[in-house]
């Protein structure tokens, strides 16, 4: 395979000196990315606030393709999971869409009573010229909540800007609400988008330690508590890619510290919760998070040894969406005793490739904006057990009789916490160790070479 | 049977409906070699290929010319020119299929001419065929990108000539397995067939021993430049509108001899399908789907107390619903809700045309509609079951009402592309699928719990 002469510089073996790396650009027209557009970054950040109104000014697609599609939970109002559109029509585009857009709001917040709506621009927004700041800023004065305008027309760049956009969104509501009584020992959980209930788990944990969360952003998310963000003490970033750029406004804006975060391993995520810790600096919350962590890991770790000791020496590959997963990913399969020797991402920073280089073994292959061609190749010259990656990874993984784990929107099973390092576990093993491999002809041509196989001495797990 | 108007309202909830260039992507992925290239924003590709990748669970590759805020403004040509380039370098494809999108069309940018400097630019040698079709998703739905993108590749693709002996089928947007099952009759028939497209293994493919960058199978190039001078060509789809039937275009253009049939969905739908085959191949129905046939009516005869009288809600593309309204009446349901997204304008009147028994007032019939519009028509007509694609579950659950799944997408079950709708063989799937439902539901709500029926 010849990766096209636009690429070059966007996939590296590491090993190969210089380390030259390409990355946060405009996708190469006609190279299948796995990238969605601007829309697609705003889309999904939103997507968890619950009790808002989400609303596509556009055509039926941009709505349709993204009705219901994060395993987002919500513990109480389910709005987000309804697909609304302003569905253009030809007359709007000639016309214009603002009349169609304003009596769509103003039906919509009659009939659901919402606590916000956001307004999703689409590219055919961006051309027609529709004003929606101004359609939202008189909608919302007539009915008294915010209504915020995304600015997330696709062609405005790649998802990362969708992103930006998103949190410049949620900007407008952080500060409009009141921030008395919340705790000294209080943070927002950012990045975070409650897949399989995940945020659950991770609130728990910092319940357990005394930290108050004021708001998750945008897991089981709500807009009266986004409204008061502003009054938490740190902000815990998670998913860099979309959710630093709100760091960043946020401490500009109120002073609000930071830091990065992962919720996806054992180290991680007894990282994620010591740096809490010692950001408040308070010897007894320190205490306990140590007894949380023993006790949670305590209840884990032989069972994953179990796992380990069937799953080591394995090869995986992963491509994931932001880079920042990727290397926790890396660092779980490495306790599960598995080499990533493919690693990419459809958002990666500079800094992030080059942490991921340092985090790699030589010789692994590091790709930024891949694409079916590409990994469908890399899997194979490295003779993969197992790819973790999104829907669209998934038939390439399972075309060529390798194992597969969605580590994406749609999954449903929880994989951030300890519990969830566990749940990944499982899911690796049980993919990689079924039997269903040994009628695929990657396994049967393993065999004739007389690779050893031990998925035929399988051992039990629970 | 009533003309429903959707209650007005200027907003769209939970559409029953795709955008154009999903069906153009579906048709391009039935011709053997082919890409499809979405002219216009990254997003377009991607999400329509996720879309299809949760249905068939198959790689889909969709190419995008990706446009950006440059392009947007100063056209997007260059753009085009170089994904062409790229997806040329990376597939080596035979036909490249490129169908526009709103953002395409909304900045008016001419495909053709781009097309034409291209072709001059790159020279002859290597350059696969370039097909393209119009679909922005601002004027109609996925099922008119559908059938837009067979007719583009037919009048771009085929000529004329001494007429040949093959005959040209064009299914409609139906499942991997009808496709498979139509060519399956058309093989034991004795005729040599073209039929476009025909994603039966491209998008249902067998597992790999080494990575396919263009899935196997689909419609050869070949057969479609002779479609002109076929012998006769069907088109499957009664509401489809006459300037998008490619059986038509053939007729008018090449004098082939057109048909127009329903989809072949119950028994008297399947017969007239089987009988045009008998003609055209000159030799009767094979025994084998005269045997089919003879079980599907004993079927119906062992089941039909479960089903006399129930209503049904049908929903889908217009000619999945006509297809399935057809069938539902002949074993005496009632397909009390025919709703779709589409606006064929041509549901009710083939409905009447294909029901004249039925009552006035059993059967509502809605175009254009959303879930929102189907959720009121469900309070009021309460159905037994409905029967439709997988976006219907949120409505199946909130009513307590079994879904048989059919059509697409199919995204909360495994095996979409396997599930048969058409035949004889299909129709008895779907038979004992829709009695069993209706049994299960007696079943469970039966304080006993009979394990007998």
């Amino acid at each position: 395979m010849k990766v096209l002469d636009g690429r070059k510089k966007q996939v590296f073996r590491k090993g190969e000196a210089p380390f030259e790396f390409d990355c946060e650009k405009q996708s190469l027209a006609g190279s299948v990315s796995q990238r969605a557009c601007v829309f697609c970054g705003s889309r999904v950040v939103l997507y968890p606030i619950a009790d808002a109104v989400h609303l596509v000014h556009g055509p039926a697609g941009c709505a349709a393709y993204t009705w219901d599609i994060r395993g987002a939970l919500s513990s109480g109002p389910e709005l987000h999971r309804l697909s609304f559109s302003t569905d253009l029509r030809e007359y709007e585009v000639i016309h214009g869409g603002e009349p169609k857009l304003y009596q769509a709001l103003i039906q919509l917040i009659e009939r659901y009573r919402p606590e916000a709506v956001f307004v999703y621009g689409t590219c055919i927004v961006g051309v027609i010229g529709d004003d929606l700041e101004a359609v939202c800023k008189k909608v919302s004065a007539l009915k008294g909540i915010p209504v915020i305008p995304v600015h997330s027309e696709g062609f405005k760049g790649t998802k990362k800007d969708g992103y930006k956009a998103a949190c410049a969104a949620l900007m407008q509501l952080i500060g409009r609400g009141p921030t008395d009584g919340i705790s000294k020992y209080s943070v927002n959980i950012l990045g975070d988008y409650n897949l399989a209930g995940e945020i659950w788990i991770i609130k728990d944990y910092y319940r357990r330690m005394g930290v108050e969360v004021v708001a998750g952003i945008t897991g089981d998310g709500r807009v009266k508590e986004i409204e008061r963000a502003h009054g938490a003490a740190l902000n815990l970033v998670q998913c860099s890619g979309s959710m630093n750029y709100l760091a960043k406004l946020m401490k500009e804006k109120y002073g609000i510290h930071s830091l990065q975060v992962s919720y996806f391993g054992i180290e991680d995520m007894a990282e994620a919760l010591y740096g809490v810790a010692r950001f408040f600096k308070d010897a007894e919350m320190m205490k306990r998070t140590q007894e949380l962590v023993s006790g949670e890991i305590r209840a884990v770790y032989p069972k994953l040894l179990e796992y380990r000791k069937a799953l080591a020496g394995k090869k995986a590959a992963v491509y994931v969406g932001g880079a920042f997963k990727a290397f926790s990913l890396v660092k779980a399969l490495r306790l599960l005793g598995m080499e990533t020797v493919v690693v990419g991402s459809q958002t990666g920073s500079k800094q992030d490739y080059a942490l991921l280089k340092e985090l790699c073994d030589d010789g692994t292959i590091i790709v930024d904006d891949s694409n079916p061609v590409e990994l469908s190749h890399f899997i194979r010259e490295k003779n993969v057990s197992l790819f973790i990656g999104g829907v669209k990874e998934r038939p390439i993984a399972y075309k060529l009789g390798i194992g597969f784990c969605d580590h994406n929107h749609e999954r449903k099973i929880a994989l951030a916490g300890f519990v969830g390092m566990l749940n990944f576990a499982a899911e690796v093993y049980q993919s990689v160790m079924s039997p269903v491999w040994q009628f695929t002809p990657r396994y049967m041509q393993s065999e004739t070479r007389g690779d050893v196989h031990d998925e035929c001495s399988r051992t039990v797990c629970p | 049977m009533n003309a429903h108007e959707p209650y007005a309202r200027e907003v769209t909830i939970n559409a029953c409906k795709l955008c154009n260039p999903l069906g153009a992507s579906l048709v391009f992925r039935g011709i053997e070699g082919a890409v499809p290239l979405l002219h216009g924003s990254q997003g377009c590709a991607t999400y329509i290929r996720r879309y299809l990748i949760s249905h068939f669970k198959e790689p889909v590759d969709i190419a995008s010319s990706n446009f950006s805020e440059s392009s947007t403004i100063f056209g997007g040509g260059a753009n085009l020119k170089q994904a062409l380039q790229n997806v040329i370098s990376q597939y080596r494809p035979a036909l490249i299929g490129i169908a526009t999108t709103c953002l395409s069309e909304t900045i008016g940018d001419d495909v053709r001419l781009i097309l034409d400097e291209f072709k001059r630019e790159y020279g002859a040698p290597g350059r696969p065929v370039l097909v393209t079709v119009s679909t922005p998703s601002y004027q109609g739905s996925h099922i008119d990108g559908f059938h837009d993108a067979v007719q583009a590749v037919i009048q771009q693709v085929a000529s004329g000539g001494p007429k040949k002996s093959m005959v040209t089928i064009f299914p409609g947007m139906v499942s991997a397995a009808d496709l498979r099952l139509l060519k399956e009759i058309l093989i034991d028939f004795g005729l040599d067939f073209l039929m476009l497209p025909d994603y039966s293994e491209t998008m249902d493919g067998v597992i790999w021993d080494t990575y396919q960058i263009i899935a196997p199978g689909g419609a050869p190039v070949s057969k479609i430049r002779a479609a002109g001078r076929s012998k006769a060509a069907l088109q499957l789809g009664r509401c489809i509108r006459r300037q998008q039937n490619a059986a038509e275009y053939l007729a008018e253009r090449f004098g082939v001899e057109g048909y127009t049939l329903g989809l072949p969905v119950g028994i008297k739908e399947t017969d007239r399908l089987m009988q045009t085959l008998a003609i055209l191949a000159g030799r009767d129905i094979p025994r084998k789907y005269q045997e089919e046939r003879g079980r599907l009516i004993d079927a119906y005869v062992d089941a039909h107390k479960y089903l006399y009288g129930k209503k049904a809600a049908v929903y889908g593309e217009p000619d999945l619903v006509l297809g399935m309204a057809s069938f539902l009446a002949e074993v005496g349901m009632v397909p009390a809700i025919c709703a779709t997204g589409s606006k064929s304008g041509k549901l009710a009147e083939e409905l009447r045309k294909l029901l004249p028994e039925s009552e006035e007032g059993m059967t509502e019939v809605a175009e254009g509609v959303d879930f929102e519009d189907i959720r009121m028509l469900i309070e009021r007509v309460r159905p037994d079951v409905l029967i439709g694609n997988s976006k219907g579950y949120p409505l199946a659950r909130r009513y307590g009402i079994p879904l048989i799944r059919v059509g697409f997408p199919i995204h909360d079950r495994i095996g979409g592309p396997r599930l048969l709708h058409m035949g004889y063989r299909g129709t008895q799937q779907l038979f004992d699928r829709i009695v069993n439902a209706l049994i299960r539901a007696r079943q469970d709500q039966s304080p006993i719990g009979w394990s007998y029926i």
